[in-house]
């Protein structure tokens, strides 16, 4: 072989792999671990003939890290509303073109309005999921050991060092986010859970100090498997894993009953946001994932799987009875009046929360 | 000039002698200079939200002005940062002394078997150096995690100890020090005993002969030859260890529980959770200069002490 013919084979192979990949639509997805119903994923592509490529994360600030060094090459990605709002102003995502979005009609008002706070004229996201942080819970141990009249629907449970010394043999998890802890702790003292001042978030801190003997480990996941195994007896958890625990026990109907209980003191209310990379290769596919996701029975399929609520009114109709007539999903009206929200912490303060919440855990 | 010629003349190169002595600068230039200077260079910046998080970025890009301007900028913030909080301090003793208790027990297991196999029958060795590799056939994440297993509660070494009746209760061993322990001198055992191992082989059987000759009992030939002449090895292997262990994080964080300080896990929760790239850096400078400043002392005494013997 000569070399020019074997430069114009070589040119005729990169026009080939050109036209393949034009026609190889693909969307690079990244989103929690254990979070949609993988057959989405499947009918998405036999639809539309975009290619998913799915990935999982397990934290915010790992999700975060990976977009403020730039480069992440996901084209969807799903961070929550005060991480969100952060990278918004960092100039980490692209305004959606809504033109492309149809089935934003379907998206549910009320929580838009929430969503504002972090995503002003919901511009850069549109919602997935939303739930609560509360407490989650064996219902005989707890009983065994605090007797009938056990608070658990209340954060003395977990943030009353008397409680928390009679539960500690029995087993007490703790969600390992200090976004979520520290409100929780504030909410508790009667402040506000969205207070920046370093005074306050030291008082919260102190809540915490005072129960940490009392408990085994600050984890964000670990403690599925251990309410459902009946390993422990109280968590600190978000509600859709609380309740993915509680079904996957009466699954395995290995005699321990889990419930969610959200707590009376008011529990912290937040949002999971899809969003496009500004540096996403592929943004006229994910704007397509982005509609497709929005679809009622999508997004209905998507609840009914991770018993999370999500943004989207039309799809209620089509919820199972499990999910949209379940209060620890979908609470009442009075419920949801109790729920608060919280923004980012500046820089600075993020910097005293992360030193306070290592203090805790260290046991420093 | 004559004098010139004349001091040259003895170390005359060619062109290729040159490069081969320049690949090793080369290889420290690429990957140890370059990537501690970028790393220094964030660390003198601040952190902002933006992309990357901090300030200034210090690009080349925006002309020599904006270069001096952004040098100006630049502070000693975040050592001074680093100075003022205990946490950083305490998480770099802790390492420290992590890493030298497992330096030293590793040491313990591995000088044993480096010896065994060097004093084995000639054609047993390679098999034997061959089951040292094998663990670094299976993923180094892997076989951590296979501790969880047997460390836990309900775990095997629990089941075993409870069932050979030599416990009544489970020992509570995962999520604290010794499986931290138990993970750095599992993981590192096999970096120790390869370099001892290559040293003892090397001995000169015929210097114990000579002990022998002399009236030296096996135990005194050891302690009085074979143990000084394996010092080069045990210094390697120790570093081998002692090093990486200093910065762990995965043994830490998947073995060890809440109240385990190591920095690598602070810095794992300066970069992640407080997305503080400039304060992380700083850690990772002060990390450096506390392995490498001790390290260039000593092999300087090696050297000194090597010279004065020769």
């Amino acid at each position: 072989m000569s070399l020019k013919s074997l430069f114009t084979g070589a040119a005729a192979l990169s026009l080939m792999c050109g036209a393949a990949f034009a026609q190889d639509r693909t969307v690079n997805v990244y989103n929690w671990s254990d979070y949609i119903d993988e057959s989405i994923l499947e009918d998405f592509t036999k639809e539309t003939g975009i290619k998913v490529v799915y990935d999982v994360f397990d934290s915010n600030e790992v999700l975060e890290t990976k977009l403020l060094a730039g480069g992440t090459g996901y084209d969807v990605v799903v961070p929550t509303g005060t991480f969100l709002s952060r990278q918004i102003q960092a100039g980490v995502f692209s305004e959606l073109d809504k033109s492309k979005l149809s089935n934003m009609s379907n998206m549910w008002k009320e929580i838009e309005e929430r969503v504002e706070k972090y995503d002003p004229g919901n511009k850069y996201s549109i919602n997935y999921m939303w739930g609560t942080t509360g407490i989650g819970y064996n219902v005989d141990k707890v009983k065994e050991v605090l007797g009938e009249d056990a608070p658990v629907d209340s954060l003395a449970l977990i943030l009353d060092p008397a409680n928390m010394e009679k539960l500690k043999d029995c087993g007490v998890f703790v969600l390992d986010a200090p976004t979520e802890t520290f409100p929780a702790a504030l909410k508790y003292l009667g402040l506000d859970p969205d207070s920046k001042d370093p005074a306050e978030l030291e008082k919260a801190a102190d809540v915490w100090k005072a129960v940490r003997p009392s408990i085994q480990k600050f984890h964000s996941s670990e403690y599925i498997n251990a309410l459902a195994n009946g390993d422990i007896c109280v968590a600190l958890g978000w509600s859709g894993d609380v309740l993915q625990a509680r079904d996957r026990a009466a699954e395995a109907d290995n005699g321990v009953t889990v419930e969610y209980s959200i707590p009376k003191e008011g529990a912290l209310m937040w949002f999971d946001q899809m969003a496009i990379p500004a540096d996403a290769q592929h943004k006229e596919e994910a704007l397509e994932f982005l509609n497709y996701i929005m679809r009622p029975d999508v997004m209905a399929k998507a609840s009914n799987y991770v018993y999370y609520a999500n943004g989207n009114k039309a799809s209620q109709e089509l919820l199972n009875d499990d999910v949209i007539g379940d209060p620890a999903i979908y609470p009442t009206e009075e419920t949801v009046q109790n729920l608060y929200t919280v923004t980012a912490y500046p820089p600075k303060v993020n910097r005293v929360v992360t030193r306070l919440w290592t203090a805790v855990k260290s046991g420093q | 000039m004559d004098e010139e010629v004349h001091v040259a003349a003895p170390v005359k190169r060619s062109l290729g002698g040159w490069l081969l002595i320049a690949m090793p600068y080369l290889w420290l230039l690429i990957f140890f200079l370059a990537p501690f200077l970028i790393v220094f260079k964030i660390s003198l910046s601040e952190v902002a939200i933006a992309i990357p998080p901090y300030l200034p970025t210090f690009d080349f890009s925006e002309g020599w002005e904006t270069f001096r301007e952004n040098l100006s900028s630049f502070s000693l913030e975040n050592y001074i940062w680093l100075t003022e909080d205990a946490l950083y301090w305490k998480s770099y003793l802790s390492s420290v002394i992590i890493a030298a208790t497992s330096t030293v027990l590793t040491l313990l297991i591995g000088y044993p078997i480096a010896y065994g196999m060097a004093r084995s029958p000639q054609s047993w060795r390679p098999t034997l150096l061959m089951l040292v590799i094998l663990p670094f056939w299976t993923s180094f994440l892997i076989r951590v995690y296979a501790w969880i297993g047997i460390l836990k509660n309900e775990g095997l070494l629990n089941q075993l100890l409870l069932s050979l009746g030599l416990i009544d209760e489970p020992l509570v061993i995962l999520n604290t020090n010794i499986a931290v322990y138990i993970g750095i001198v599992y993981s590192y055992l096999p970096f120790l005993v390869l370099p001892l191992y290559a040293s003892l082989e090397k001995l000169d059987g015929s210097l114990l002969e000579a002990a022998e000759d002399l009236g030296c009992p096996p135990w005194k030939a050891f302690w009085k030859v074979t143990l000084p002449l394996s010092i080069p090895g045990m210094i390697a292997g120790c570093f081998l260890v002692f090093i990486p262990a200093v910065g762990e994080f995965v043994i830490p964080d998947l073995l060890g529980g809440s109240d385990t300080l190591m920095i690598g896990k602070t810095l794992w929760v300066e970069f992640f959770n407080n997305r503080d790239w400039p304060v992380s850096s700083a850690v990772a400078v002060i990390l450096l200069m506390i392995l490498v400043i001790p390290i260039v002392l000593f092999q300087n005494q090696q050297q000194k002490m090597a010279e004065k013997n020769g």
